[in-house]
């Protein structure tokens, strides 16, 4: 169980020395995404103009102030709370951010399914879980929001933070196709019939 | 008591901020008692990690969520209270959609089929606004829930028959959970309604994943059922963010209305652990706030 300081952009031997059970703290650049994001760039033919290569996204939409521009907010945009929403909406989309746009490391609450461990073992990547709705505590690992892409779409805009101290994070899927989320379910699925035979009936 | 609906207005604008940014007492004793009963290493450092949040929120005045949720708001209107009912529903709208602007929260909500978002947290029928009445006579409570999507996305409802009996219901709670595995941000409390027309089950699991914890069913068989349930449930192992451990649910809450001699419908709605809630009383002396 190593702890691991990552500075994204990173390159495919980083990632691939994370194992499950590694914490990670994030340093100076992670791209924020969501649903419509997600939808719009895979779905509807956009593209961004990020450069995506190597870096981590965070499954996130924020609560945003909009404000003057400013070089302490280049963007226009004060954060106010900034946390992570559930993965699992977005599992397609895991596969195409890693081929098209060279994303290695997805930050998200919740975990992903096997077509995204398939890709993270395949690609080399890695999913990196942040404790949800602890958003306040997450929001003081943000110094700024650097950028703002897509922002038709707002608050499901692409977004681009500058980080510092963004964790610790529990590598919850690393690139040998561990999972700790299926490592839970398939227990929890092997304790369904005890469960319900505590509860007098017969499991089908 | 004649209802002042600037009054109104200013109260639904509060009671969403007042939701979002404090936890209600009873979500955060839950929270440090699970994590004083924590066994697994992980799920101890996650549930700590819960409680810090809860620090870190008050000392820096931020939500503790970034979800604003689907805002919800209830009125309860006393027997002898006056009031002007689509002006009340227009001022709950309007205090919930300045609360959003004014504050700088997100806009959660869209047209479900456009998507498009009015940046005001409302859209068509929502704020979700409920009424009913209450037994007091010169009081209207408010009660304000921003319902986190998270845990909503995770709702069901199986229209079970008779002959299904109530292990269907027991059965279909479990493999809920099973389901609903890390999506939820477990702990959480799980909501079930049982019986009603459908739609009345589905509300009903929602007024169940609502209530305070430490409130129990009113009738004995669903308050039974509860703790049946809890146990139960709390012996898969999935634990504080689907990660492994103890805490799975604080607990497991029922709400029931009779039903049709032909159905036998259970609903399950699940509720995170940022069980967010806030609720004011307005009475001819002033408004006062609570959980």
């Amino acid at each position: 169980m190593a702890h691991r300081v990552l500075a994204p952009p990173v390159d495919q031997a980083q990632v691939r020395a994370l194992r499950v059970g590694d914490t990670v703290t994030l340093e100076g650049t992670l791209y924020g995404i969501r649903d419509a994001t997600l939808i719009h760039l895979f779905d509807r033919g956009r593209a961004t103009r990020f450069d995506l290569a190597g870096h981590a996204v965070l499954h996130t939409a924020p609560n945003v102030r909009r404000v003057e521009k400013s070089a302490a907010h280049p963007a226009g945009y004060v954060p106010v709370c900034i946390g992570t929403t559930t993965s699992d909406r977005m599992e397609r989309f895991t596969r195409p951010l890693m081929t098209r746009y060279g994303v290695r490391l997805i930050v998200g609450k919740g975990g992903l399914r096997e077509g995204s461990a398939a890709a993270f073992r395949e690609l080399g990547g890695a999913y990196l879980a942040v404790v949800g709705g602890a958003a306040a505590l997450e929001t003081t690992w943000i110094e700024a929001i650097e950028d703002v892409d897509m922002d038709d779409l707002h608050p499901e805009s692409l977004w681009k933070f500058r980080v510092r101290g963004f964790g610790p994070l529990l590598v919850a899927m690393d690139s040998r196709g561990a999972s700790l989320y299926a490592d839970v379910k398939a227990a929890a699925a092997a304790r369904r019939a005890e469960v319900l035979a505590g509860l007098g009936i017969r499991a089908k | 008591m004649k209802v002042d609906l600037a009054d109104v207005e200013e109260v639904a604008k509060e009671l969403y901020r007042r939701a979002l940014k404090r936890l209600p007492p009873d979500v955060e004793r839950g929270i440090e008692t699970l994590a004083a009963a924590e066994t697994h290493p992980g799920a101890r450092r996650v549930l700590a990690t819960l409680v810090e949040n809860i620090r870190v929120a008050q000392a820096t005045d931020n939500l503790l969520c970034q979800d604003t949720g689907i805002p919800i708001y209830r009125v309860r209107i006393g027997r002898r209270v006056e009031v002007d009912g689509p002006g009340l529903a227009a001022a709950i709208r309007r205090g919930c959609a300045r609360s959003t602007r004014e504050y700088a929260f997100r806009s959660s909500i869209v047209h479900p089929i456009t998507r498009a978002n009015e940046q005001t947290s409302c859209g068509p029928r929502v704020p979700v606004i409920e009424f009913d009445f209450t037994e007091r006579e010169e009081e209207l409570e408010i009660e304000m829930i921003p319902k986190g999507s998270g845990s909503e996305n995770n709702s069901w409802l199986k229209m079970a028959v008779p002959a299904d009996g109530v292990e269907a219901i027991k059965t279909f709670v479990v493999d809920c959970v099973l389901e609903a595995g890390p999506k939820t941000c477990p702990p959480t409390i799980v909501g079930v309604g049982v019986g009603g027309t459908a739609d009345l089950c589905v509300h009903l699991a929602k007024v169940a994943a609502t209530r305070a914890l430490g409130t129990r069913c009113e009738d004995p068989e669903g308050a039974r059922l509860e703790e049946d349930l809890t146990r139960a449930v709390n012996r898969l192992g999935i634990g504080p963010q689907g990660l492994g451990g103890d805490a799975t649910a604080f607990a497991v809450h029922v709400e029931l209305a009779a039903t049709h001699i032909t159905m036998n419908p259970v609903a399950v709605n699940m509720q995170c652990h940022s069980a967010r809630r806030a609720r004011a009383v307005l009475r001819p002396g002033g408004v006062e706030y609570g959980f």
